[in-house]
C-alpha cells in the first residue's frame, strides 16, 4: 500500500516470531522512559556506586595506586560476601526509585485510555502484555543490579585469580538470585498497582506506601512483642532476611535486649528474627497475590455481572 | 468442554470446511453471571460487508467481542474464515482488526507512533510496520496529522486513529464498532466514503456495527439483527428489499376518483396524495398487470409506476415486531 495509491491493500509480507513479540512493549517503552532528561540523569547516577565498587575492587589489586593514596590493604574494606551483598543492597535501592518512575504509567495509561482490547485484539495474550510490561522495569532494572555486579565479581576473579573464582562461585549465584528477586517483586508491586490505580501520582505513592506504612508497622510489632517477627509484614524486611541468607550472613537471632525485673535484676531477651523459609514463604504470597491482581484486572473488558 | 453431536457435525461438515463462511455462528450463547446475553445464534455469514443492526442490549458489541476472544463462549461456538474462536484464536486475531466503540488509544504517543506498534503487535516487521502506519495514516486522512500526539486529535481524527491502527497489518476482516459515533456530518462522509472503499477493494471483509441504520444502508449489503440475544433477521440487503414488492406509488392523469374505485372493488388499500398521486399496497391475487387492466377500462393514464423499497428502517422495525410486537 504506497502512499500515492491510496488504496488498502493487505499484508503479505513475513512476520515475527510470535515468541519475541513481547519485546516489542518494553523497546517501545524506552523511548518515552529515556526522553525524561532527569529520569535520565537519575539512572546514570545509578551507576556511580558500582564505579566505586569498580575502585574499589582495583585498588585492592594494585599497589601502586595504593602507594600514590598513601593507603595500606588492610585499611579498604575486604572484598567478601558483604562486600558484595552492600553493593547489592545499595543497587537495590536505586532499582527501587527506579520502579517508583518508571512502573507506575505502564499499565494505568492503557487502563485510562481504554488500550487493552487494541492489545489483546491482536495476536498478543494477556500473559504476553503482563510480561512486556514487566519486562520494561526487569530489563532496565538488571542493567543497574545484577548485571553490572556479575560483571564485577568477574573483574575481581581475573584479578584475584581462577581459584578464588572457583571457591567464590556461589557469591555469583548469590548477587544473580538476590537481585532478580528483588528486581521480580518491584516489577509485579508495580504493574499490580499500576493495574489498580489509574493516575501517576497516586500509584507512587501507592507503591512507596506498600513499602514503608508495613515497615512501620513491622517495628511497632517488635517493639511491643519483644520480637522480630513484624519483620514478616515488611518488604523491605523480608528481602533483608533474604539477600543475607543468599550471602550466607542471615542469623536467626536478630539482636538482644535487657529489662530490668522488679527486683532489679537484669534478664536478657534474644530477639528471634523468622526462619528463613517463612521470609521465602511471605515473598511467594505477596507475588501471588500481585500476579491474581494483574490476571483479574488485564482484561479487554470488564464484565459486570 | 465437550461439544455437542449437532455441533461436533457442523464442525465436520466438509462443505462449510471447503467453503468457508466469513462467519459461522454454530449455536454461540454467552452468559454473564448466569445473565443470558448471546442466545444460540446460528448461521453463516457470507457478505462483503455485514451491519450488525439491534437495539441497545440486543447484544451486538458483546457478539463482535466473542469473536474477538474477550469472552468464551459459555456454549457452542463460532468460525471464522474456517477458525474456531476457541482453539484458534490466535490465527483468527492475525486475521482480523478491530476498531473499538470508545476512545481507545495510548496516551502521550503520535499518532505514527501508536499505529507503528500496533502493526508490530500484529507482527509486522519493524520497518514494515512503520511504512505502513504511515501509509495507512495517509489513507484515512491523518497523514498531515500523523506526528501529533493522539490526546491532542479531536474526536473525529481519534476515529480515523483507531481506523488507521485497525488497518495497519491489512487484516481480512475488520470489525467496526460505532465508526461514525460523534462524528460530525463531513467526517461521517469521510468515514464512510473509506469503509465503502476498503469493501469494493475486495481485499477484506467488514462487519459494521452500528446504531445508525443510514451508515449500515450505505455500506453494507448484509445485514444481521439481533433483538435481545437472538437473532432476528440475517439477510442480504438488496435481496430483501426486491423481495417486498407490494408497495406501490403511481402517479396518474384522468378520472382519478373512478380509478380508486374501482381499486377499491379490486380489495387494495391506497392513500391518495394528490397531485394525482396514489399509494397502493395489493393484495394477495392482484399484479400489477391487473392495475393497467383496470387503468385502460377506466380512461386513465399511468404516468409513472414504482415501487416503493423497503428501506433498513421498514425491515428492522419490521424484524423488531415480527419478534416480539413492541420495540
Amino acid at each position: 500500500m504506497a502512499v500515492y495509491e491510496q488504496r488498502y491493500k493487505r499484508y503479505a509480507g513475513p512476520l515475527t516470531p510470535e515468541w519475541s513479540r513481547f519485546l516489542i512493549i518494553p523497546r517501545h517503552a524506552y523511548r518515552g522512559v529515556f526522553k525524561s532528561k532527569l529520569f535520565t540523569a537519575f539512572f546514570v547516577i545509578c551507576f556511580v556506586p558500582l564505579l566505586v565498587e569498580a575502585i574499589l575492587i582495583y585498588l585492592h589489586h594494585n599497589s601502586n595506586a595504593l602507594g600514590i593514596m598513601q593507603l595500606q590493604v588492610r585499611e579498604l574494606v575486604p572484598i567478601d560476601a558483604s562486600f558484595f551483598q552492600t553493593f547489592v543492597n545499595l543497587q537495590g535501592g536505586f532499582a527501587f526509585f527506579v520502579a517508583l518512575l518508571v512502573g507506575p504509567p505502564l499499565v494505568s495509561r492503557d487502563l485510562r485510555n481504554n488500550a487493552l482490547p487494541l492489545y489483546l485484539c491482536r495476536p498478543f495474550s494477556r500473559t504476553e502484555y503482563v510480561l512486556g510490561k514487566m519486562s520494561v522495569l526487569l530489563i532496565l532494572l538488571s542493567f543497574i543490579t545484577w548485571i553490572p555486579q556479575g560483571l564485577l565479581f568477574l573483574f575481581q576473579s581475573y584479578l584475584e585469580g581462577f581459584g578464588w573464582f572457583r571457591e567464590n562461585l556461589w557469591m555469583l549465584m548469590a548477587i544473580f538470585v538476590g537481585s532478580v528477586v528483588w528486581i521480580l517483586l518491584l516489577a509485579l508491586i508495580s504493574q499490580a498497582v499500576s493495574a489498580l490505580v489509574k493516575w501517576r501520582v497516586i500509584a507512587s505513592g501507592a507503591i512507596l506506601g506498600i513499602f514503608f506504612i508495613p515497615s512501620v508497622f513491622a517495628e511497632f510489632i517488635n517493639l511491643v512483642f519483644l520480637t522480630h517477627w513484624g519483620h514478616l509484614m515488611s518488604l523491605a524486611a523480608l528481602m533483608r532476611n533474604i539477600s543475607a541468607g543468599l550471602f550466607g550472613t542471615f542469623t536467626d537471632t536478630g539482636g538482644t535486649i535487657r529489662l530490668e525485673n522488679f527486683d532489679g535484676s537484669f534478664r536478657e531477651i534474644i530477639l528471634r528474627e523468622p526462619p528463613l523459609w517463612l521470609n521465602w514463604g511471605m515473598l511467594f504470597l505477596v507475588c501471588a497475590i500481585c500476579l491474581g491482581l494483574l490476571s483479574k484486572k488485564v482484561k479487554a473488558y470488564e464484565v459486570v455481572k | 468442554m465437550a461439544l455437542p453431536a449437532s455441533l461436533q457435525q457442523e464442525l465436520t461438515n466438509p462443505q462449510t470446511l471447503n467453503d468457508p463462511a466469513v462467519i459461522d455462528l454454530l449455536g454461540l450463547s454467552i452468559a454473564f453471571g448466569g445473565r443470558p446475553i448471546l442466545k444460540g445464534l446460528r448461521g453463516d455469514l457470507r457478505g462483503k460487508a455485514i451491519g450488525l443492526l439491534g437495539p441497545n442490549g440486543a447484544g451486538k458489541t458483546t457478539l463482535i467481542h466473542t469473536l474477538l476472544g474477550f469472552y468464551e463462549p459459555t456454549a457452542g461456538s463460532a468460525r471464522i474464515f474456517g477458525h474456531d474462536i476457541v482453539d484458534q484464536a490466535r490465527q483468527i486475531k492475525s486475521l482480523v482488526g478491530y476498531m473499538p466503540e470508545r476512545d481507545a488509544f495510548i496516551a502521550q504517543m503520535s499518532a505514527v507512533h501508536f499505529v507503528r506498534l500496533m502493526g508490530e503487535l500484529s507482527g509486522l516487521p519493524q520497518e514494515a510496520a512503520l511504512e505502513r502506519a504511515h501509509e495507512a495514516l495517509f489513507y484515512v486522512g491523518l497523514g498531515e496529522a500523523r506526528y501529533r500526539k493522539l490526546e491532542t486529535y479531536s474526536l473525529g481524527m481519534k476515529q480515523l486513529a483507531k481506523l488507521a491502527q485497525a488497518i495497519v497489518h491489512g487484516p481480512r476482516l475488520l470489525f467496526l464498532d460505532e465508526p461514525t459515533n460523534g462524528l460530525d456530518p463531513p467526517a461521517r462522509l469521510r468515514m464512510i466514503k473509506l469503509i465503502r472503499e476498503i469493501r469494493d477493494s475486495g481485499q477484506a471483509n467488514i462487519v459494521l456495527s452500528s446504531h445508525l441504520l443510514l451508515d449500515v444502508e450505505e455500506c453494507c449489503d448484509e445485514i444481521l439483527i439481533l433483538r435481545d440475544g437472538q437473532i432476528a433477521v440475517y439477510c442480504n440487503l438488496e435481496e430483501e428489499r426486491k423481495s417486498n414488492r407490494k408497495f406501490l406509488m403511481l402517479e396518474t392523469r384522468g378520472d382519478q376518483a373512478k380509478f380508486v374505485e374501482a381499486l377499491k372493488e379490486l380489495g387494495c388499500e391506497y392513500a391518495t396524495s394528490g397531485d394525482h398521486r396514489l399509494k397502493i399496497v395489493l393484495q394477495g391475487g392482484v399484479e400489477v398487470r391487473d392495475l393497467y387492466e383496470l387503468a385502460a377500462r377506466e380512461q386513465v393514464q399511468l404516468r409513472r409506476l414504482s415501487y416503493k423499497r423497503d428501506s433498513l428502517e421498514d425491515i428492522f422495525l419490521k424484524a423488531m415486531e415480527n419478534n416480539h410486537g413492541s420495540l
